[in-house]
């Protein structure tokens, strides 16, 4: 019972790490990626391309990995959800449903359906494990990401909370709401222009910014690719995607979902 | 020279022409006050002014430089501040942290969170409280302590009375009272007409959309702001 406890949150720690980008990117700009799992197989398979053909060990791929992907996230922001959002709240969840197709289907045209793995490149670490007291052995790829995930989800919470950008995003994810709500902005010309820029924050760079964090956090998802077969991780993250409301990334709720299927009993939903 | 000045401003929602060729100064250091009736297009052109609208023409200079074009946000670094009607806080965010984002506009100039619990003393043990929790008054100069948090050279605000109780209205007047004479340049909108009286020293009166009052609060009578503010000589005009 200990060890499937263990197991199950080191699991949720994984499931965290891969919700991180998608519920972070769903409490400020309010747009379900529902292709975040897709950008993050991508990813793993950038990395699994620069070591199969230049030999590069996946963690100094995320040298190169990690700046594209951050740079497709600004894109990916700039020129189809930037637009997509003036269309309605709706289209986004459309286009990135779209999107999650496109890249789906590129990767089966170029890889194939075969499961792959980057475990070959990352030495024995895949199979490596540690021996805690009690006869439990947890794998060092699940601790690694375990600590991780809390690295990655503490710093973008400490990020949020005290840091004059961290308040500009929590507070343009605020916004929206009492902006939209203004009946004078309904039917202004431009887009809808939210209070935060009143307050002097540059609401679209704050945007385009925290699509950036979340296409790393996206990239930082990926680690665990070298162990779990890579369509696998798409499923995961849809699954894990529990976002915060309100401007803070929660996904540490995913831990509470991952460990529920290990323990086989129904725990229930994480409250807020 | 005139800290703020607006030219020949029209603006449009859809099909309403809510501002009409408005054309009037602010000079540095005054206050003025822009009162009129429900929908007469104050509050649309104090957003015009910030940014928040886009004037279908016109001229809306800062300083003598044209920034009808520039975008609201960085019309905040340029030192046009609003408290917006209704006060707009991010609620789930406490009184500092609302503070602290005036101050990403990055204008160097004497604010500070310290100096606004001083101008402001019923923050003072509110500054860690979410904002959604406070009450009207301490909502208010949050809002208005945020808008003065980015230094503006042109502070406007847009019916900071409203919903508040007598006392929390007089209580928030009496802040201001002393920024009102430390030259800031303020642009107001009042329901009240009597208190926008006392503190400006000049009154813009709307009706419609169109300017049709603008004097001096000691020399213009009461009795013709009144006519001004109803359009009731417009309408005995017409009779």
């Amino acid at each position: 019972m200990i060890n499937t406890i263990i197991q199950g949150v080191l699991l949720g720690g994984y499931y965290a790490l891969i919700a991180a980008g998608l519920s972070f990117m769903f409490s400020v700009m309010r747009i379900i990626n529902l292709a975040h799992g897709s950008l993050a197989v991508l990813a793993a398979y950038l990395l699994l391309i620069l070591a199969q053909s230049f030999g590069i060990s996946p963690f100094l791929g995320l040298i190169i990995v990690l700046p594209a992907m951050a740079g497709i996230g600004f894109l990916l922001q700039r020129f189809v959800l930037d637009r997509a959002l003036r269309a309605g709240q709706l289209v986004p969840i459309l286009a990135t449903f779209g999107l999650a197709i496109v890249i789906d289907n590129a990767l089966f045209e170029g890889f194939g359906a075969n499961t792959r793995s980057l475990s070959n490149y990352i030495g024995t670490l895949s199979y490596d494990s540690i021996e805690l007291p009690g006869g439990i052995y947890v794998g060092e790829l699940s601790v690694g990401v375990f600590v991780l995930a809390i690295v990655v989800l503490g710093g973008l919470q400490l990020f949020l909370s005290f840091t004059s950008y961290g308040r500009a995003i929590r507070a343009t994810s605020e916004d929206p709401d009492t902006a939209t709500t203004q009946p004078g902005e309904l039917i202004d010309h431009g887009p809808p222009l939210r209070g935060a820029e009143l307050g002097g924050v540059p609401v679209r760079r704050a945007a385009v910014e925290a699509a950036e964090v979340a296409a790393v956090g996206q990239v930082e998802a990926r680690r665990e690719q070298g162990r779990r077969p890579a369509p696998v991780g798409g499923q995961d993250a849809r699954r894990g995607g529990e976002g915060g409301r309100h401007g803070r990334t929660r996904s540490g709720g995913a831990t509470v979902v991952a460990v529920t299927p290990s323990a086989g009993a129904a725990i229930g939903r994480r409250d807020r | 020279m005139s800290a703020l000045a607006v030219q020949g401003l029209n603006l449009h929602h859809g099909l309403l022409h809510a501002v009409r060729d408005v054309s009037f100064v602010v000079g540095n250091g005054e206050v003025v006050a822009l009162v009129g009736a429900n929908g007469a297009g104050k509050t649309t052109l104090l957003r015009a002014i910030a940014g928040a609208h886009r004037p279908t023409s016109g001229v809306i200079a800062l300083d003598g430089k044209d920034i009808a074009h520039v975008p609201a946000h960085r019309r905040v670094g340029m030192g046009i501040a609003l408290v917006p009607e209704g006060r707009k806080l991010f609620t789930q965010m406490t009184v500092e942290e609302n503070l602290l984002l005036g101050r990403m506009a990055r204008r160097p100039g004497p604010w500070t969170v310290e100096k606004v619990i001083e101008t402001f003393p019923n923050l003072g043990p509110r500054r860690r409280a979410k904002t959604g929790t406070l009450s009207g008054g301490e909502q208010q100069a949050t809002a208005i302590g945020r808008a003065l948090m980015s230094n503006p050279s042109v502070l406007l605000l847009d019916e900071v009375s409203l919903g508040l109780s007598p006392i929390a209205v007089e209580r928030l007047y009496e802040s201001l009272r002393t920024l009102m004479q430390s030259g800031t340049t303020i642009l107001l909108v009042e329901q009240d007409l009597g208190r926008a009286m006392r503190v400006a020293s000049r009154v813009i009166c709307m009706l419609e959309g169109r300017l049709v009052l603008e004097g001096s609060t000691t020399s213009l009578p009461r009795e013709k702001i009144t006519e001004a503010y109803f359009g009731s000589g417009h309408e005995r005009a017409m009779a």
